[in-house]
């Protein structure tokens, strides 16, 4: 076995040991290990779990691309073309461009939130791609569109697809973690990474240490 | 073993974002109580967890489960420096109110008017959604957690100025983006697995 991995969020947001945010991170500690180690877990697993490790690399090259969050989309890209033949990273490539939308989108259960209902696309794996990717990584792939732009259009229908695509009920508990806990790596990434650029003239500290309090309060 | 989905004809699913105290039913089965493991003991960090379907569902993978778990504690319960308890669970509300979970909304709203005392202001968060106005300091907590909600995410330079402008410094804005980050996790979990069931006294 290689060295410890690198923290992947430092990795992806560009941050070095010993700057300001790297020392901010670290006031969360926990929250930073336990994000690393939920990344190991889910790609670098201790137990191999319901699903291949390019099965996992290929949802997660799909769900990063659709997020258009470069430095990550490139991260396990790197990762899926490791592990796969030529063939499946391609397919992926060319899905990303075809999924690709915004959300959050759906409806709400019928009612007074049906006004905010808003219309999107669905999504379907090109008839092309469908041979190199299989029926598991198909409906895997059509979850995760679901997962990340229309999370409220979410259904038990939406499951029996999956089980009805070979997915067991324990393989489904990970693939739907994978894909939110990226929907949160992302984040965090896209997060830092606007802060980092944006640290250098942080504000005074000392004046809103007490101003913060009073807001706080409430009482404004 | 055939594996199908629950199902549950005769809930009546929550049709509004609230404060009250909702259920939540799992669209798949959860592990078998009688099977835990010492490994899924450790993934649910705390025992009290075998008693929710949900959990009991995500105990299936244990190992995330158990790293998900202790991520969430950080970001929200580590209150010994940083933003405020109650502001973190209106980063919480805000990204549950935008990608639309009821039932994550509905838990952390709570959080936030406990933490807060400002149960009104919190309640026009659900009731007028994410673009409401109530004071420049939660209103710029709002916008940037629905900003790094949307996907692409649209978090930039005007929010963190606008984090800024209302008082926070760095480990606070990060607060605020870890915050709403996790619950881009959350959300999605609660709405792709189960349901909400109506408040506990109406049940």
């Amino acid at each position: 076995m290689s060295a410890a991995p690198p923290d992947v969020i430092d990795l992806l947001a560009g941050i070095e040991p010993a700057s300001p945010l790297y020392d901010i991170r670290n006031q969360r500690a926990q929250a930073r290990e336990n994000a690393q180690k939920s990344y190991l877990a889910l790609f670098e697993p201790e137990v191999p779990g319901d699903l291949t490790t390019v099965e996992r690399f290929a949802v997660a090259n799909f769900v990063a691309g659709l997020h258009r969050q470069p430095a990550v989309a490139e991260f396990y890209a790197a990762g899926l073309h490791r592990l796969a033949e030529r063939r499946i990273s391609d397919a992926i490539v060319t899905e990303i461009s075809r999924g690709s939308t915004r959300g959050p989108y759906g409806r709400y259960p019928d009612g007074p939130l049906s006004v905010e209902d808003v219309a999107g696309p669905g999504y379907q794996v090109a008839p092309e791609n469908q041979q190199v990717l299989g029926r598991k990584l198909i409906a895997a792939l059509e979850h995760a569109h679901l997962l990340v732009f229309h999370p409220r259009d979410a259904s038990p229908a939406a499951l029996q697809t999956l089980l009805n695509a070979g997915w067991s009920t324990t393989g489904i508990v990970t693939l739907s973690q994978l894909i939110s806990f990226l929907a949160f790596q992302i984040r965090v990434v896209a997060g830092l990474r606007t802060l980092s650029s944006a640290s250098e003239a942080p504000v005074d500290v000392p004046r809103t240490a007490v101003f913060t309090g009073v807001l706080a309060s409430g009482r404004v | 073993m055939t594996q199908t989905t629950l199902s549950y004809p005769g809930n009546r699913e929550p049709v509004a974002f609230t404060q009250e105290e909702l259920g939540w039913l799992p669209w798949l089965e959860p592990y078998p109580a009688d099977q835990l493991t010492e490994r899924h003991w450790a993934g649910l960090v705390d025992a009290s967890r075998a008693k929710s379907p949900y959990f009991m569902l995500l105990a299936r993978d244990p190992d995330i489960l158990q790293a998900r778990t202790k991520t969430d504690k950080d970001i929200f319960y580590n209150t010994s420096n940083g933003l405020p308890r109650a502001e973190r669970e209106i980063a919480a509300t805000a990204a549950s109110r935008y990608n639309g979970c009821i039932f994550c909304a509905s838990v952390h709203s709570r959080f936030a008017s406990q933490y807060s005392k400002r149960k009104d202001d919190v309640q026009r968060l659900l009731d007028q959604g994410t673009d409401t106005d109530i004071d420049p300091r939660w209103n710029a907590i709002i916008a940037a957690s629905v900003a790094l909600t949307a996907t692409p995410v649209a978090f930039g330079d005007a929010e963190i100025e606008a984090l800024r402008a209302a008082g926070l410094d760095d480990l606070e804005i990060v607060d605020v983006i870890n915050g709403a980050a996790f619950f881009n996790w959350a959300n999605r979990l609660m709405l792709s697995l189960g349901e909400p069931t109506p408040p506990t006294k109406l049940a």
